[in-house]
């Protein structure tokens, strides 16, 4: 897949840029050895718990503490007086009451939370609390809301002519459920109070200078008397970008003067964080009789629940990359994120992609059928290279490999027919079927992702390296608020440090805010940016040694540092970093930036609001028993661009991983709402995939350099999770001959017993 | 909340006797999730894990008796010959984890009507011992449920085993998930067909309040096979065996799916069920 990094005559770095070393976590997970946030703890440590509400609106009467305090063990109860700063905060809008005063508007709704002694005794006291509601009539339907104006933002694209009109026209009306990230570490940290009257918060987050920024506005503190120190992450996706009990386990400890931990169960995790955002998309497809696109119009919902998050955000996504990966000339977009009472929606891996690649690879399809062409060539017809212009006006400038994604997965060899093996049939050794009633079906599509944060943000990474001599040897210290997630982001930055700096032995200081902001881990954008940040700092280490040694032996050019060594361009040893380094460490902070984006004009949404492109592409075969509509996803076919491999096996596992779970919002993963009140907040009921659930996947990884980014490299976390949903439906079509609009597919859409 | 950890069947009959609200508890796959959730606070937990005669099983007369303590696990290691439909059923039971814990006797004690255990067992005429200090007696399994979560042990009983005539004929067991392993049934079925006596026994799950029998459609087979000639099925009564099967559920709409569903489901597991049995006894004989 990648050709090993060419190293000087002094030996090769090993477990530089384009190796795939051992993650320092990989045994720990694997044997459960490594501390996650939820396991932390502190001599003398209160335990805090959160009263919410039953209600997806009701007004608040009043508020009854007195028996949660008279509990023995409690040893503090707070409510929205408590709350020392601003009462609200929220990533892009501050709208999210750190705790409900007057209203709530969503069923979960933070009301009022404990520290007592034990978290039995918390979440006792936390039940005594009276809350006096006036249930409210709901509003749950998104496009009501949209109806009444209740609308987070509105992102129009519009290019060509709005009234351009075609030989063949197809439309439909699509519709995605509720995804949760279902990340397996609950949402929990601990706050301990510091002399200086501050807090130290020990978190599981995705970006700790924002939850710093956050946390402190609310307590009233100056930012510097707040700091995060990031505890072990268990999985994120998305779900811990906005905060959950970060205010409230700081209050706590602020209030007692003890440490106190807070750690979610897993139904109440369900109610602690964002889910993905239910979509109603309205597709019209105009095309040629050769089945080249000549419009597309598109109206797209989102239903962004009670609090705004990320969903201007998401609705830029949604607008911007939602008619997919294709030239289409003429394009009238509206996307909306809409205000309700449903659980509030944020980002998950994809981020508005996700729903619209349903939507328009749907139509694809459809305009594949009307045409009697195949479902790869009308793709292959319309499919955008470097050079094409996206419905913003902003042209492709990085390689854009969509039709050769298409042919990869196309040309892989067709899986084998079941064996006979009971467990290969769907419904596996539940004994379904002996082979009755099962159809084989091929399905595929391509997706587009924006790498990065978007439309002018001011998106940068930090990084600090020194590079000294320890015990007679060159180690670098690399340290950055980047947040490991899971996705191996702390390897990786060792990798970078290897290659600029050609010293084996590579220390990753834990992340924290002593060090400057990282952003966050989504947007697939840490090894772009701050893999940009590392880089940028050990070359500046370098420019540093060399100065020293210039000093000494003349000009520096061509220069570089292997092997413990500073060599020429030709590899010839000049001089021992030892020498050079003495007892006197080179260190240097970097802060690093990827080329500017700018933003959306808001009546056309023209303009240049992404950094840059990813796709990815999936052929999906699946066994489907028509007549009991269960399906088994044989296998998945899937290529990927993703400029340069870093760390090839990582860029596997994120690839198996996001296809993964698209598959599952494909066949299973949806939080089901009614009446704005969750009806399976549980892994009994919310399912996820399982190992006899994943097919074996073939994958094939391009490394097409992207002149802007460094080492090439293209971001790879969230495509695979795209184009997985629409290709397994695709296949489930193919096997019934149904329609299918809406994702998950259950059972009973396929036999019509709904 | 007291442990009751008794070391002696007589010691646990003493205990439930001293403490009718204590909650026995084995494997604890139901109990410790009932009990983290806070839906139960019962007095008292009664661990019946040192208990080694309830993880034995053995011959009683025509009889297997199976301890309550058996795990799935070894359900499918142990007596996967003997009890086939309960074994496929065990195998469809959450993951490896729950299969090395979670017991028959527990499913029973649960009575939830997704039990996966529960419709083989009706299918096979399994009887349920119960023991008290007051004595033992055993009843049909379909008699033993009253509603969902309900049964007639009395606040003082445990339950001591389970009872199945030696398997003499072909079981089928199969179940409808919306994935393809841990995964709580949507509807199940299971058949035994009992070619000795020319009967037919059948348990659905998962779709009424309790674990039922398909009276209806067991007569209907019991009637109409071909037994003695062990000729090919009669297509009319495949198709009425599934209808019969479908009208004695009585599911309703809920998350996991809808009862229109549930209906139609388990009329196609009825037929492949039936057709699956009766290809077995044609291959193998009574």
């Amino acid at each position: 897949m990648t050709t090993p990094m060419t190293e000087t005559s002094r030996g090769a770095v090993t477990g530089g840029v384009g190796d795939s070393p051992v993650r320092p976590d990989g045994t720990l997970k694997v044997t459960g050895q490594f501390a996650f946030s939820s396991d932390l703890s502190a001599d003398g440590m209160l335990w805090g718990a959160t009263l919410r509400s039953p209600y997806a609106r009701a007004r608040i009467r009043g508020i009854d503490l007195t028996a949660a305090l008279a509990l023995p063990g409690v040893r503090a109860v707070l409510t929205a007086a408590d709350v020392p700063g601003a009462g609200s905060y929220g990533l892009e809008v501050a709208d999210q009451p750190v705790l409900a005063a007057d209203e709530v508007s969503y069923q979960g709704e933070p009301v009022a939370v404990v520290a007592a002694d034990h978290p039995e005794t918390a979440r006792r006291a936390a039940a005594r609390i009276v809350v006096d509601y006036e249930p409210l009539p709901p509003v749950t339907d998104a496009e009501a809301a949209l109806a009444a104006g209740d609308i987070f933002r509105h992102v129009p694209v519009r290019r060509g002519d709005a009234h351009a009109t075609a030989e063949v026209v197809v439309s439909g009306v699509y519709q995605v459920g509720m995804q949760d990230q279902a990340f397996l570490g609950p949402e929990s940290g601990l706050a301990m109070p510091t002399v200086d009257g501050g807090v130290d918060l020990y978190i599981a987050t995705q970006w700790l200078h924002v939850d710093q920024r956050q946390v402190a506005s609310c307590l009233g503190l100056p930012v510097d008397r707040v700091r995060l120190y990031l505890a072990g992450v268990g999985g994120a996706f998305g779900a811990r970008e906005d905060l959950s009990m970060q205010v409230h386990a700081c209050l706590l400890a602020l209030r007692t003067g003890r440490p106190v931990k807070m750690v979610y169960g897993r139904e109440e995790s369900f109610f602690g964080h964002v889910h993905r955002h239910p979509a109603l998309m309205r597709y019209e497809h105009g095309a040629d009789r050769d089945g080249r696109l000549v419009y597309v119009k598109a109206h797209i919902v989102l239903d962004g629940g009670a609090y705004a998050s990320s969903t201007p955000a998401v609705v830029a996504n949604a607008a911007t990359l939602g008619v997919g990966p294709y030239e289409v000339p003429n394009v009238v977009m509206d996307a909306y994120g809409a205000r309700t009472n449903n659980p509030p929606c944020g980002a998950m891996r994809g981020f508005g992609a996700v729903q619209t690649c349903f939507g328009y690879e749907s139509q694809m399809d459809k305009l594949a059928a009307a045409l009697g062409l195949d479902p790869v060539e009308i793709r292959r017809r319309n499919a955008m290279t470097t050079g094409s212009v996206m419905p913003t006006g902003q042209v492709v400038d990085g390689p854009a490999p969509v039709a050769r994604l298409l042919e990869l997965v196309r040309d892989r060899p067709a899986p084998l027919a079941a064996s006979g093996d009971p467990r290969e049939w769907p419904g596996g050794v539940a004994n379904t079927t002996h082979g009755e009633s099962v159809v084989r079906g091929v399905g595929y599509a391509i997706g587009i992702k924006n790498v990065c944060f978007s439309e002018g943000f001011d998106d940068y990474s930090t990084a600090r390296v020194r590079l000294e001599m320890v015990g007679g040897e060159p180690v670098v210290l690399v340290h950055t608020a980047a947040a490991e997630v899971g996705q191996g982001l702390v390897t990786l930055q060792a990798q970078i440090a290897r290659t600029e700096l050609g010293v084996e032995r590579v220390v990753v200081a834990a992340a924290d805010t002593t060090v400057g902001s990282a952003g966050s881990s989504s947007a697939s954008r840490q090894s772009y940016v701050t893999g940009g940040a590392v880089r940028a700092a050990c070359q500046a280490v370098r420019d540093g040694v060399l100065a020293r040694l210039g000093a000494r032996a003349g000009p520096a050019d061509g220069l570089r540092l292997a092997g413990g060594m500073v060599v020429t361009a030709s590899g010839v040893a000049v001089a021992d970093l030892a020498e050079v380094l003495g007892d006197d460490p080179v260190e240097e902070t970097r802060q690093w930036r990827h080329r500017p984006t700018h933003p959306l004009d808001p009546r056309t949404g023209q303009g240049d609001a992404h950094v840059q492109y990813a796709f990815a592409a999936h052929r999906a075969t699946v066994d489907v028993d028509v007549e009991l509509g269960l399906v088994r996803v044989v296998e998945i076919a899937t290529a990927q661009d993703v400029g340069k491999a870093i760390n090839p096996q990582a860029v596997l596992g994120q690839i198996h991983g996001g296809t993964a779970q698209g598959l599952g919002l494909a066949l299973m993963e949806e939080l089901r709402v009614v009446d704005g009140l969750v009806r399976n907040p549980s892994f009994t009921d919310y399912l996820i995939p399982t190992i006899l659930d994943v097919p074996p996947m073939t994958v094939d990884v391009l490394e097409l350099a992207d002149p802007h980014a460094p080492y090439g490299l293209r971001g790879v976390g969230e495509p695979p999770t795209i184009s997985s949903t629409p290709a397994v439906v695709a296949a489930i079509r193919a096997a019934t001959g149904l329609a299918l609009s809406r994702v998950p597919v259950r059972p009973e859409y396929l036999t019509g017993a709904v | 909340m007291d442990f009751l950890s008794p070391a002696t069947w007589a010691e646990a009959l003493a205990a439930k006797a001293a403490n009718p609200d204590a909650l026995p508890i084995a494997g604890g796959t139901d109990v410790m999730v009932e009990l983290n959730f806070d839906r139960r606070r019962p007095s008292a937990l009664l661990d019946l894990t040192r208990i080694g005669e309830l993880t034995e099983w053995g011959t009683d007369g025509d009889l297997l008796r199976i301890g309550s303590g058996v795990t799935y696990a070894r359900i499918i290691t142990e007596l996967a010959h003997r009890l086939p439909g309960l074994a496929m059923a065990a195998r469809t039971v959450g993951s490896p984890q729950i299969r090395n814990r979670g017991t028959v006797g527990g499913n029973l004690g649960s009575a939830s009507p997704a039990g996966d255990a529960l419709p083989p067992l009706l299918a096979a005429g399994a009887l349920v011992e119960l023991a008290s200090t007051r004595g033992v007696r055993r009843l049909p399994v379909a008699e033993f449920f009253t509603g969902p979560k309900r049964t007639v042990r009395a606040p003082d009983e445990l339950i001591a085993a389970f009872l199945v005539p030696s398997h003499r004929g072909p079981h089928q067991f199969a179940k409808i998930g919306s994935r393809n392993a841990m995964v709580i049934a949507v509807c199940s079925f299971a058949l035994a067909l009992r070619p000795v006596t020319g009967e037919v026994g059948t348990g659905i799950g998962s779709a009424g309040p309790t674990p039922l029998r398909a009276a209806q459609a067991e007569r209907l087979l019991a009637d109409e096979l071909p037994w003695r000639t062990a000729a090919v099925l009669p297509e009319a009564v495949v198709g009425r065996f599934g209808e019969l099967v479908a009208g004695a559920a009585a599911p309703i709409d809920d998350i996991r799916g809808t009862a229109a569903y549930r209906r139609h489901a388990l009329s196609v597991l009825a037929r492949r069920t039936l057709r699956w049995a009766w290809e077995e006894y044609r291959r193998e004989g009574p």
